[in-house]
């Protein structure tokens, strides 16, 4: 019998959902942490009873737990993200120079091939990596020595690292996203790095097509067709299908194109979700409704999904980390919101209910389908 | 002489390193017991809190903490300022206390 655990990090620490494949009652497990932010919690694909979760504080700086039976209990491994070098600076938010300092870690991707191996995306803007379970970290310094690293600059929620994608067919390649550069692309393992952001248009910028400064908020793909992006930005809603090297603009007729996840179904490569978002100026869903959006057609055509979901006096957000989706038949898409919802479709987006509706303000949701 | 130095940790971090209100530390003499070596010393102990107190690099203090001893803030004082006879001799605990800050 499948079933699914689904890992809600919220500003006040970790919650792990359990339900059957039906997906219609939950068990509700936690707080873990309690009184932390729990910026993500992943499992690794390789064996899914292994966890990691990265817990922080304004305090107390930054913490790694790591579990090994699937989040019953934890212990702390390494916590120390020591930049390889210091490559000159960023651009600070009134555009003078800064230099890097590290914050926390906003994205654990966990290797498709080894539990021990995981990346870390990281504040201020960096790939780090563990080979032997978040022990110990070493940045992919390749990265932040590109030549535009001078030109990066944080986002409100800072300079973040925060989208990590393995292409499944092809170990060399992989796609980070930071906030606010853009997107960059690996061909070579991590050695070098190349911007990925044409075809990009942002208008809070001196120059809005810049090769970097974008204020990319996700990027998603199908694991069957790695190299066609789907990229939430900050206004947009983008597509690529040439890894990366030139997007375009699907937000169609979306009732605003800004917001942060961005999502694809599990079986259906065309199938993407998104949570429109009022604006950059009030962070909260239009018109007091809360709906995620569905384009069967890879964007452009969209269709509002609402059933179960509040739509009136609603005004929360949903943040770039709290959208999942499982490998069910039929696919589960799960969210969660600044409100302390976390919601659950378990047909694809046509009909939602809540998991809970008062969990701290969720900042990240991660689901794994269990056999 | 091996001195024994009482620490009060804040919630977050006793929770972190499972212990108690508070825990003890060993230094070398009274003259050497001061905060860098009673930091040195409690991360040794309890390994989980470095990078918690006081950055891993640098060794600075992290700014939502302070430093007390016998009422005094000392969190400004040099890392290898002798603490006051109380606090070596065991009679008063050398506390980190965290900002009432915070939602």
């Amino acid at each position: 019998m499948s079933s699914v655990r689904v890992l809600v990090g919220t500003k006040k620490g970790a919650f792990i959902c359990t339900s059957d494949g039906q997906r219609r009652n939950w068990k509700i497990d936690g707080p873990h942490f309690g009184g932390w932010e729990i910026y993500h919690v992943k499992g690794s694909p390789v064996d899914p009873n292994r966890l990691y979760a990265s817990q922080s504080s304004s305090w107390f700086g930054q913490v790694i737990q790591r579990s090994d039976d699937g989040g019953t209990t934890w212990a702390p491994v390494g916590n120390e993200f020591g930049y390889a070098s210091m490559p000159g600076t960023h651009q600070w938010y009134d555009g003078t120079p800064h230099p890097w300092e590290f914050k926390r870690v906003w994205h654990f991707e966990p290797s498709l091939t080894d539990r021990d191996t995981v990346l870390a995306g990281v504040e201020d803007a960096a790939l780090f990596k563990s080979t032997d379970g978040g022990t110990t970290w070493n940045e992919v310094a390749g990265l932040r020595e590109h030549a535009s690293g001078k030109d990066w600059m944080p986002g409100a929620g800072g300079m973040c690292l925060h989208t990590i994608l393995l292409d499944p067919t092809n170990p060399n390649r992989m796609f980070v996203a930071i906030s606010a550069a853009g997107s960059f692309r690996t061909d070579d393992g991590g050695a070098t790095w190349k911007p990925i952001n044409k075809g990009l248009i942002s208008n809070f910028m001196p120059v809005p097509d810049a090769e970097v400064g974008h204020c990319v908020h996700r990027i998603a793909f199908h694991p069957s067709r790695p190299a066609t992006l789907f990229m939430q930005k900050h206004w947009d809603v983008m597509r690529s299908d040439d890894a990366g090297d030139n997007w375009r603009e699907v937000s169609g007729a979306l009732p605003s194109d800004f917001g942060f996840p961005i999502a694809v179904h599990a079986h259906e490569p065309e199938t993407i979700y998104v949570v429109p978002i009022k604006s950059d100026s009030e962070h909260y869903v239009p018109d007091g409704k809360l709906r995620v959006y569905r384009s069967r057609k890879g964007g452009e055509d969209w269709e509002a999904l609402t059933n179960g979901l509040p739509q009136q006096d609603c005004y929360v957000n949903v943040l770039r980390e709290a959208m999942a989706i499982d490998t069910l038949d039929d696919c589960g898409i799960y969210f969660g919101t600044t409100g302390g919802q976390v919601y659950v479709s378990p047909d694809s987006g046509d009909n939602w209910s809540a998991i809970g509706e008062h969990f701290p303000a969720v900042l990240s949701v991660e689901v794994q389908t269990l056999a | 002489m091996l001195r024994k130095i009482r620490v009060v940790l804040p919630y977050h971090l006793r929770n972190l390193a499972r212990v108690g209100a508070e825990v003890e530390v060993e230094v070398e003499g009274a003259e050497r017991a001061t905060t860098q070596a009673v930091l040195d010393a409690l991360e040794a102990r309890y390994p989980v809190l470095r990078g918690t107190i006081r950055d891993h690099h640098t060794k600075e203090r992290r700014a939502f903490l302070r430093f007390f001893a016998c009422g005094e803030d000392i969190s400004f004082e040099p890392p290898d300022a002798v603490l006051p006879a109380a606090v070596a001799a065991g009679d008063e605990p050398f506390l980190v206390v965290g900002a009432i800050a915070g939602g």
